[in-house]
Order: C-alpha cells, then structure tokens, then sequence
C-alpha cells in the first residue's frame, strides 16, 4: 500500500493534508490519532468510498481512483459505518456477502457456515443481528470483511465502544487474521490497542502524519524512558517517593506511585537522570527488589509529538501496556 | 484503447448484475419476513382509501356523474390502481435512506457490485409490494361491487401502473440519497404526491375544475394513468393516456436514474 500526497478537503475543512503512507504486504499498520484528526477519512478514501481531492493511493497494486472495482474484490473493510444488516440474521449476512462477492451459491452458504463457526456465531446464526451484543456484532462485522478472502483489511477504529473483555476477543480474531498472511491497516484512538496489534505505527494529527516507525522506534525517538522502582520493604513506598518526588527529575510526566504493584515510577529523559535517581535511592539506604526502565506508553509519545494530549474519550482504556520493560542490572 | 478506457476493464457481466441484484432482493425481502408489520400500508392503504372514496365521498360524486354510488366504484377502482403505484413508490425512499444512515451502504459500496444493483433491487422489491397492495385492493373492489369486465384490461392497467412506478420510484430513491433523514425524504414526498394525487383524474372527473387546474391535470402522469387505466379496465379510449403516461415514464426514467446512481457512488 502506497500513499502519496493524498488531500482531502471538505469546503475550507482540510481532512487530510497531505498524507504519505507506505504499509508493507503482511505487516500492521496502526493509524493513531484522537477524533477528528482524519483517519476514517483515509480509510474511506483507501476503500474506495471517497474521492480524494488530489494525491495518488494505490493499495494491492490497483490505484484507488483508476481502477475501485478491482480493488473491490481484494480488500475487506470493518469499521464503524461499514457494517451489516441488523435486521438480517447473521447467517444471511454473511450469505449475501458472499453472492455480492461472486461466490457461487454452495460455496456463500459453506462460507457463511465457517466463519459463523470460525468467529463462534454459529448459535446465533438464525438471529437478526440487531439482537446481537457490542462484541458479536463486531465478530460478525469481522466475518463479514473476510468473506471474500481479502489480501488487504481496513479496520477503523474496530474496537471503539466495546467493554475490555470483548475487546480483547476482537484482538485475537484480529491477531489471528494477521496471521495468515492479511495485510491491515489498523486505525485506533487508543494506544493499547496499536501497541498490541501494530507493527508499524503512524501518528496522524489534523489531516496531517507527525510521526511514522516502528512503535520501539517512536518510543525511542520520544527519548523518554520510566523507571520503575520497587523497594524491597513496601513500607518504605512513601519515603522512596517522597525522596524521588523531591529530586527534581521530570520527563515527559511527573512522578507517581503504583500502590499495587508497589513502586514508585520516576520518568526521565536522560542517563544522569537515572543515574541520580539510584544515587538518591543509596544516600537514603532504601534497599530495593526491582529497578526496571520501561518505554514511555503512547499516550506520551502522542503528547510530546503533538504538544496536547491524544482526544481519548473517557471510557477508553488506560494508557498504553507497559510490557517492554528492561531489567537493569541493579 | 486508450488508458482511460482500459480503467474499467472489472466490468460486470449482465450475469453479475442480475446475481447481485437477486442477492439485495433476497435480503429486502427477508426485511418483510423479519418484520411484516413493514407491510401494513401496503394491506390498509387500498382498503382504508377504497372504503373512505366509494362510501364517503362516492354517493354524492356519483350522483353528480349521473351513476350513483355503483357507478363511482367503477369510476374510483381503476383511480386507485393508479394512485397506489404513486404512493407505495414513496417508500422506497425513505427505505433508502434508513439503509444510509445504518452503515451496511457503505459495506455495499465496498463490495466490487454495479452501482446500479442497490437501486434495482429496491425497486424489484417495491414492485412486489405494489403488486400485493393491488391484490388487496382488487378483492376490497370486489366486494364493495366494482365488476371486473376485462381481465386482459385489468393486468394491463397493473402492467402501466408498474412501469410508472418504477420510474418515479427513481426519483424517490434520489431523495433518499440526497437528503439526510427518512423523515424529510418522507416530508418532501408527499409535497410531490399531494398536489399530483388531489389535482388529476383519480378521484373525481376534471370537467368541472377551473381552466387553469385543467392545465395542469391533462398533463399530470396520474390523470394520464388513472385514464389510461379505466379504458383498459372499462373500455374506451387508451391509446393517447397510454403513450402520454409512457412518455412520462421514459422521461423521468432517463433523468432521474442516471442522477440516482451518480448521488449514490458518490455520496461520502
């Protein structure tokens, strides 16, 4: 998928500025970006739905304006608008996919029946849609995108408004998807959910791309690292704080103590912030368990990218997992 | 060739258009097996009309005609047939546009199928609908006296009626694209029906309408086919309300449809 100088304007409204992407065959792309910063509006034009008004876009080889109704027939697309018939049984969903794809009738009916099994839908298949909960529904919007085998899935914001349990069961389909061989283009507002699916990453913010790499890759060009210590003694939590607290050493957030897992997680941005930091840890004879570096989460590479935080509602899921975390020798 | 012409080489097999349009029409149809309320308009319209024309106002426009109420059933029927075709056809729009505002359009946009299969099968569907409501009608003709002397008439005034109605169908189903919400598609609807259903031949000779409103009636579709279909059905004159109501078929037809399609891909 290459995308080259793609603009998109509504009126004086500029929905996308400018775009260059580049998605290589197999891979994850993660699009990230708070509401409104264009992303649907990429995918809409990638899936042939909306002319750009300039910019060229080619995706599996077929340009997005010269050649849509090739391009049709080899991409899958999941998201908020592009869904199913609630008022059809899921079944019947998938079956008329199926004949609208070009599928003869035995093979839509044996397609539906599988990935009705496949996406664990096959006790509801005779139920109109609408009946279905937030994460069936999805699993089916999911079914119905890979009905016609697609080489290229768009899925646009897949998971926004789902409780986290149903979110995670939409990543593994996901996860699973990718692995046999899919490319996607994953657009999301939440930073766990590109941790966890993207390999590739690109920030969008107001129409524009402000960063694009691999995730480890922005992180490191963010520069910031936390570090996670843990007192052997969890009494000592508050004092350990306190004295870091009064350190002085700011990276990209401020100081704050995990009660649960009992550590005080300091942000810095270089080594001689670290370095103070374990010197202030020795001068006040705090012995500790556990002292980890971790990458900053993407709700802090949004921030130093942009300037202002990610347009995260208030119900998305916390910031970004913190699961690439080094040991440092100690 | 040249490179413009080569860049619509996926072009869909009339095979193609025909299985992806039996597809939308499977899934319309289902629509009215999950929900058969959807079709209740099509049950009550011909009987609540039927009875509200020939018993209320039949007596007394009957007199006037010099037929009584009896002679105003054979008047009204053939009216009717040409009435419902006009106000079925305005479901579809809103229909249309209920499916816009659901997101499964844009699945359908996405899919490699001709623009014009998500029209056709709403039209097809339409049709079946009319068909059912003129069954209903027939029989609640039937039973308050309408005689049916020619049935060739009768299945060729529901042929016209068919062929008119799927070409104003088109000009419903572009409201339904155009504009935001079933409830304006259904607003501006019945702006186009009244003065159209009210101001023609359907329920009353216009003889005795001012010149001016006779102007307007002569050349309104459904004066045309409200005529056309009583000579059919009664016998009479056809041939000129025949090709006038044909030539507005074709004529809305040409325009409309071509315009429907264009919203209809490239509406964001």
């Amino acid at each position: 998928m290459t995308v080259r100088g793609l603009v998109k304007h509504y009126g004086e409204t500029k929905a996308l500025d400018g775009v260059d992407l580049d998605v290589a065959e197999g891979t994850v792309m993660g699009v990230l970006g708070p509401n409104g910063a264009g992303k649907t509006t990429l995918v809409r034009i990638l899936s042939t739905l909306l002319a750009p008004t300039s910019g060229h876009a080619t995706v599996a080889g077929y340009d997005v304006v010269r050649r849509p109704r090739q391009l049709r027939r080899v991409i899958g697309l999941t998201g908020q608008y592009a869904s199913v018939d609630e008022k059809l049984p899921g079944w019947e969903n998938l079956y008329m996919i199926g004949r609208l794809l070009d599928l003869p009738r035995k093979e839509a009916r044996r397609r539906a029946d599988e990935l009705l099994e496949r996406f664990s839908l096959t006790d509801a298949a005779k139920r109109p849609a609408s009946t279905y909960s937030g994460g069936m529904r999805r699993r089916l919007d999911l079914a119905a995108s890979m009905i016609g085998r697609p080489e290229v899935l768009f899925l646009d914001e897949p998971t926004t408004g789902l409780d986290p349990r149903t979110r995670n069961e939409v990543w593994d389909e996901v996860t699973r998807m990718v692995g046999e061989g899919v490319t996607v283009l994953l657009t999301t507002q939440y930073m766990e959910e590109a941790e966890r699916l993207a390999s590739e990453l690109t920030v969008v913010d107001r129409g524009k791309v402000i960063a694009t790499g691999g995730i480890e890759q922005l992180k490191a060009k963010v520069g910031g690292r936390t570090l996670r210590v843990r007192p052997a003694d969890p009494g000592q939590l508050r004092p350990l704080a306190a004295a870091l607290d009064g350190l002085g050493v700011t990276g990209l957030a401020t100081t704050t103590v995990d009660t649960e897992g009992g550590a005080v997680l300091v942000p810095v941005l270089s080594d001689e912030q670290l370095t103070a930091v374990v010197g202030a840890v020795t001068a006040r004879g705090i012995t500790l368990n556990a002292l980890t570096t971790e990458l900053p989460s993407l709700d802090e590479v949004f921030l130093s990218l942009t300037g202002h935080r990610a347009g995260v509602p208030e119900d998305a899921p916390s910031a970004g997992t913190r699961d690439d975390r080094e040991e440092v020798a100690v | 060739m040249s490179a413009t012409t080569t860049a619509d080489d996926a072009r869909i097999p009339l095979r193609g258009h025909l299985r992806h349009t039996g597809a939308l029409v499977r899934r319309n149809l289902l629509w009215i097996k999950q929900d058969p309320e959807s079709m209740f308009d099509a049950l009550l319209m011909p009987v609540v009309f039927t009875l509200l024309f020939v018993y209320v106002f039949g007596g007394s426009i009957g007199q006037a005609l010099g037929g009584g109420q009896d002679g105003y059933v054979q008047y009204v029927i053939p009216g009717m047939i040409a009435m419902m075709s006009m106000t079925l056809s305005q479901g579809v729009g809103t229909g249309f546009s209920q499916d816009f505002n659901s997101g499964v359009m844009d699945r359908f946009r996405s899919l490699p199928i001709g623009r014009g299969s998500v029209l056709f099968a709403k039209i097809g569907v339409e049709l079946v609908r009319m068909l059912f409501a003129t069954t209903v009608l027939m029989v609640v003709a039937v039973l308050v006296g309408f005689e049916i002397h020619h049935w060739a008439g009768l299945f060729a005034a529901v042929g016209l009626s068919a062929v008119f109605a799927s070409s104003i169908m088109w000009v419903f189903l572009t409201l339904g694209v155009v504009l935001k919400n079933a409830q304006s598609v259904q607003a501006m609807g019945f702006l186009v029906l009244f003065p159209l259903q009210f101001g023609s031949s359907i329920f009353a000779p216009t003889n005795s309408m001012p010149g001016w409103l006779q102007a307007f009636t002569d050349y309104n579709p459904l004066s045309t086919l409200a005529d056309a279909a009583r000579g059919l059905m009664l016998g009479g004159p056809v041939a000129h309300d025949l090709w006038v109501t044909l030539a507005w078929s074709v004529g809305i037809t040409a325009l409309a449809a071509p315009y429907a399609i264009h919203k209809f891909r490239t509406k964001s």
